[in-house]
């Protein structure tokens, strides 16, 4: 348990630099030098040390929003289980609490997003929570095929033991690897899903609904923002590392992992295109199809239907 | 007679334009246009207690405009010729705006740039076309951007997602243009600069729109030399805003690959052109008899290897963006302007040739450097996102090919002509083809051979009207991407 936490403490810690790397990768891949990697680190500072502007109209839910936002965060944080290290927090049926977690940090700022009354912000707002449907069912759908394979309801020992399961557990490994990564990439408004970079209010998702906030409470989105990309990134290295290594090597496999995971992000922003907003849903879709079939096969092996 | 006939560039003398009356006037616009002539101007001059219309019509496979006019007394109003002639919808606004001279029965009559008397520009006061129900909604943009780009104001009456429609107000940058020139006559400087500056990223469309038109009143006879290097200038400003465009429209739908490859080559394209000159965007070249910087052996060699390079490479691009299906996904079918559209709303330049709609100046009314050399017109059916982006790179090649054949005549000679003194009571149009379009300027002189009156038009005053057509029915987050497709001048517009 003390382990636990000193890893998320370091989790906490590095998180900001992988959000560096992504940028970093697109530049590499654009031909330019780039921003440093721990750009995002000096961002988050300056920001912390910056007054605030709070509109008029707003009322104290777009104050508290950002606040109950990192805070839920933190807290979905310690219910996740970290390779070998196990959770800080874990019971019978953690994973519901932890969507719901995710769950309320959208929620409130969607709500702060409709508290400023401005239409961009309605827009993403609405866009928001259209997606945040699928992806919430699909990564249920993903969580309940791997408590159907391992007959255990909490994080922890379904990670635990996912690894010790019989012959077919690759494949449905790849299937939940693919379905996390693009959780992954609609959860941290990246391209194809949303365009982290434009200024253009209309086709924004995730950056038109913070346009009000500045100073600290910026500073707290972006950090939530990047935390639940390396979270997911997280829950991919779980299922991948055989709970078997050694603590040095566990270690190492994990941030391998997660290093991968960022930089294929980057690597996928620098050579599609963001999708046409009508057609996001079908992408969205292709995380729910996946983890319905890993979910089919592990219903298929246990009643006997395939061996 | 009903029109007198005159060609791009040749002065006419003011007493040889027939004078009818505004009925006759309208009937002849609306029958010219229906014999298939394209409305190029509408517009108004003051003489002393009255405003004389003009109106300017081309035959453009014949190569000729006709031009008529008719005499109004102030505060008079005529019958509207919109509801007829969708392409005159705004002149006529402009007319209302400007004289006081109402168009009746005019369907959409608002203020245009600074407001018209009696009815204030502010927002309040300006009623926008709106949509009841309970679940549409009103999106408003602007005037302040989020990015470094000029002011206007987008209203958008949405469903969803979904736009209804889209009404675009614009002067907010309304900065009298037309009247500084006729201010600044005697100053032969500061006209050249002041044309360069009408809209700062057509710097040789506008500046040669102009000088060409003044020299043609002067008689000047310009040397080929001078005509070369101008046209050699034009064409690399086409190539360099085109592939900012490819880059910006890549930029637009996340595309990193095409943002910074295309990007990368712009810049050395406006870097060939301060190779010439000493500035990216061409300013200081044009002068009025000539030009001010010659091109030297070393140059003219220096910017054969650069296109030759330039041509493997935009190619090399182009082949990877429009091949790329991430990017298919979002230009294809998205923003379409129909051919009859954009014939009846008057569009000019790529976005009209990429519906379809065969205009181009160089190919139709041939001006400079292009009375020897002709060029063919490039069309394409599609009318999208995809159209537009894919004739910039058909005309980036095209205009790498008239470059190639341009230096190929760069004749020995002098560089610039000293201007004689101007034709009195004479009226000249000049037609150019910026990368944008039809850049349109009318001089009248005075008896005393002084420059009274200036009209300008710029291609996005034609095709502004377009893109509100062409984000109906589309998606709302489409809109940016359709905007970038057209890339409007707001200034052009203000003027």
């Amino acid at each position: 348990m003390m382990a636990a936490a000193i890893a998320e403490i370091v989790v906490l810690i590095s998180t900001l630099f992988f959000v560096g790397l992504i940028a970093k990768v697109k530049s590499v891949w654009a031909g330019r030098k780039g921003s440093p990697v721990l750009q995002p680190y000096y961002d988050f500072f300056k920001l912390l040390g910056k007054g605030e502007v709070i509109s008029t109209t707003t009322s104290p839910v777009f104050k508290i929003a950002p606040s109950i936002g990192i805070a839920a965060t933190f807290f979905a944080l310690m219910i996740m289980p970290i390779p070998v290290f196990g959770s800080v927090i874990h019971f019978e049926g953690d994973f519901v609490l932890f969507a719901y977690l995710l769950g309320l940090s959208k929620f409130l700022m969607v709500l702060g997003a409709l508290d400023t009354g401005s239409s961009f912000e309605g827009m993403g707002a609405s866009r928001e929570v259209t997606y945040s449907t699928i992806v919430e069912t699909a990564f249920f759908i993903v969580i309940g095929s791997l408590a159907l394979l391992t007959r255990h309801f909490s994080f922890e020992t379904i990670f635990a033991s996912v690894n010790l399961a019989s012959g077919f557990s690759p494949l449905v490994k790849i299937l939940l690897v693919v379905s996390l990564f693009i959780m992954l990439l609609a959860e941290g408004s990246r391209v194809p899903v949303d365009d982290p970079n434009t200024h253009l209010e209309l086709t924004m998702i995730h950056e038109v609904m913070v346009l009000d906030y500045s100073g600290p409470d910026l500073a707290f989105i972006q950090y939530t923002a990047s935390l639940k990309m390396t979270i997911i990134s997280i829950l991919i290295a779980d299922l991948l590392v055989p709970p078997s290594f050694s603590l040095v090597a566990a270690c190492a496999l994990s941030a391998a992992i997660v290093t991968i995971v960022f930089v294929s992000v980057g690597v996928v922003e620098s050579l599609i295109a963001r999708s046409r907003i009508s057609h996001i849903p079908q992408f969205l879709f292709l995380m729910t199809t996946l983890s319905l079939t890993s979910f089919a096969i592990v219903a298929f092996f246990l009643f006997g239907v395939i061996r | 007679m009903n029109w007198v006939e005159m060609r791009n560039l040749k002065p006419v003398p003011l007493g040889e334009i027939p004078v009818h009356s505004i009925e006759e006037l309208r009937r002849h616009v609306i029958e010219s246009v229906g014999a298939g002539n394209r409305l190029v101007h509408f517009f108004g001059d003051r003489t002393d207690s009255g405003v004389t219309v003009y109106a300017v019509l081309a035959d453009d496979n014949a190569s000729r405009l006709y031009i008529a006019s008719s005499y109004l007394q102030d505060k008079k109003s005529f019958d509207s010729v919109t509801p007829e002639i969708p392409a005159a919808h705004l002149f006529e606004r402009e007319l209302y705006e400007e004289f006081g001279i109402e168009p009746a029965g005019h369907p959409w009559l608002k203020p245009l740039r600074k407001g018209i008397p009696g009815i204030d520009l502010s927002e309040d006061q300006y009623q926008f076309f709106g949509m009841k129900g309970d679940e549409v909604h009103e999106v408003g943009v602007g005037p302040i951007h989020a990015g470094v780009i000029e002011p206007g104001h987008f209203r958008f009456s949405c469903h969803g997602e979904k736009v209804y429609q889209l009404e675009i107000k614009l002067g907010f940058q309304h900065r009298g243009v037309e009247g500084l020139f006729v201010r600044n006559v005697s100053h032969p400087i500061y006209l050249e600069k002041l044309a360069e500056s009408v809209v700062g990223d057509t710097v040789i469309g506008h500046a040669g729109g102009f000088i060409r038109a003044f020299e043609s009143l002067a008689g000047t006879a310009v040397p080929r030399r001078a005509k070369v290097i101008r046209t050699v200038a034009l064409e690399l400003e086409r190539i360099a805003v085109h592939l900012g465009d490819l880059s910006a429209l890549s930029g637009d739908v996340a595309y990193l690959t095409g943002n910074s490859v295309f990007g990368a080559l712009r810049t050395k394209v406006i870097n060939t052109t301060m190779a010439i000159c000493g500035n990216r965007f061409g300013r200081g070249l044009m002068k009025l008899g000539g030009v001010d910087f010659d091109i030297t052996a070393g140059l003219h060699d220096q910017i054969l290897s650069t296109i030759d390079k330039l041509e493997d490479d935009v190619a090399l691009a182009s082949e990877v963006l429009f091949s790329s299906a991430s990017v298919l996904e979002r230009f294809e079918k998205t923003g379409v302007v129909s051919r009859k559209t954009a014939a009846a709303i008057g569009m000019v330049g790529p976005a009209a040739r990429s519906s379809g709609v065969p205009v181009d100046v160089r190919s139709d009314h041939p001006f400079g450097g292009f009375e020897f050399l002709p060029v063919h017109k490039l069309t394409l059916p599609g009318g999208d996102v995809f159209a537009r982006a894919y004739i910039r790179f058909i005309e980036i090649q095209q205009s790498i090919k008239i470059i190639r054949e341009q230096l190929g005549g760069l004749a020995e000679g002098k560089i610039r002509q000293t201007t004689g003194s101007l034709r009195p009571d004479s009226l000249v149009i000049s037609l150019t083809e910026g990368w944008r379009g039809e850049i349109a300027y009318v001089l009248i002189t005075d008896s005393e051979a002084k420059i009274r009156r200036v009209k300008i038009k710029d291609p996005s005053f034609n095709n502004w009207f377009a893109l509100s057509l062409a984000v109906r029915g589309e998606g709302i987050s489409d809109f940016p991407l359709c905007n970038k497709s057209f890339n409007l001048s707001y200034c052009g517009f203000d003027l």
